[in-house]
């Protein structure tokens, strides 16, 4: 469990102590932030949630806002079964599993199962998304309701840790030219949706930025590349 | 009956929990299908990362909390000299994180945010 201390699950510990303040101040109850941390475990859909629920919004208006948010967690999951599972595999144990994927943990199988013997694959994630689960539960459990103690400058400067870290791992990570441009196309067109659809910024960015990186990689990448290689090879 | 302590209990299941392991099954169910060098699989993994960066530049361009009030240059010019200093470092990840937040730490408190 050495990934435990690792520098993305150190960053994300510092997130869930900002989830605490913030459940906090939304005057959600220290149980209900623990079991929101153990049942959701996305942050931005906890966030989202904590929000609704603050405003008093119909519980039927809170899943749409969440669900509609979570969309993302269906590539993310399907594209790391592929890489976990063996013929083994129970489909039950994979469902069981996917319930500990987030932004962290993603980056986490991205990263590290090709490292890991196709048999240990699944025990690996398991550990690895269990305990970290486990342990942000805890912090919301023991900081929940601690006086947000960080000077605005500190606080300010840590919220930056995670996107940063997301920045620099999924760039250092990815083995394929198609998922390096679906990433440049990710970062400038998920601010710039954000102004022109702002409800469904994040999947007009995700679903239509990735199709475009797609295409853009099979029918002008490959193709010229195929040429070249092809014209070294007659030479 | 909404005024009863485990109505907001139900609403967590509901609203939060089955809203988001909906989509983390219907990803297995998918996965579970996709081959692992298929071209499927490839447009998969776009549409995720493309997914996850959308979400990240969010959070640098329009964050919530302590940095909504700071200046956007600021956030944006921390994240690209960090990013910056990752790839000249040779792609460590260590480089990024520690050099974005000094120098957002630093902006913050040179403006007296």
């Amino acid at each position: 469990m050495r990934g435990i201390t690792s520098l993305p699950a150190l960053i994300l510990m510092t997130s869930f102590v900002g989830f605490s303040a913030f459940a906090f101040e939304a005057g959600i109850t220290r149980s209900e932030a623990i079991f929101m941390t153990i049942s959701i475990w996305a942050l931005p859909a906890k966030m989202i949630l904590v929000g609704m629920m603050a405003s008093g919004a119909h519980v039927a208006a809170c899943f749409l806002a969440v669900t509609l948010s979570s969309i993302r967690m269906m590539p993310m999951v399907a594209s790391i079964v592929p890489e976990m599972r063996n013929e083994k595999t129970p489909t039950w144990l994979l469902l069981v599993l996917s319930h500990f994927v987030a932004i962290t943990a993603w980056v986490f199988a991205i990263q590290r199962l090709k490292d890991v013997p196709r048999q240990y694959r699944t025990t690996f994630f398991a550990g690895f998304g269990i305990t970290l689960t486990l342990t942000n539960t805890l912090i919301v459990a023991v900081c929940y309701g601690l006086v947000e103690a960080f000077p605005p400058v500190v606080s300010g400067a840590l919220f930056m840790l995670t996107p940063v870290y997301f920045l620099a791992s999924i760039w250092a990570t990815a083995r394929h030219l198609v998922v390096k441009l679906a990433f440049i196309i990710g970062v400038v067109a998920g601010p710039l949706m954000a102004l022109v659809a702002p409800d469904f910024d994040v999947l007009y960015a995700g679903i239509g930025g990735g199709t475009v990186a797609y295409l853009v990689e099979r029918f002008v990448i490959r193709p010229r590349k195929a040429a070249q290689s092809g014209v070294a090879n007659e030479r | 009956m909404s005024g009863e302590w485990w109505w907001t209990y139900v609403v967590i299941a509901v609203a939060g929990w089955l809203a988001t392991d909906i989509w983390r099954w219907m990803g297995v169910l998918t996965g579970n299908r996709l081959d692992e060098d298929s071209e499927a699989l490839q447009w998969v993994r776009a549409v995720a990362t493309a997914l996850v960066m959308a979400v990240t530049a969010k959070l640098v361009v329009f964050p919530t909390g302590t940095l909504a009030g700071s200046p956007l240059w600021l956030r944006i010019g921390a994240a690209a000299i960090g990013f910056l200093a990752f790839l000249l470092a040779g792609q460590r990840v260590g480089v990024a994180v520690v050099t974005s937040t000094l120098l957002l730490g630093f902006g913050l408190y040179w403006l007296g945010v």
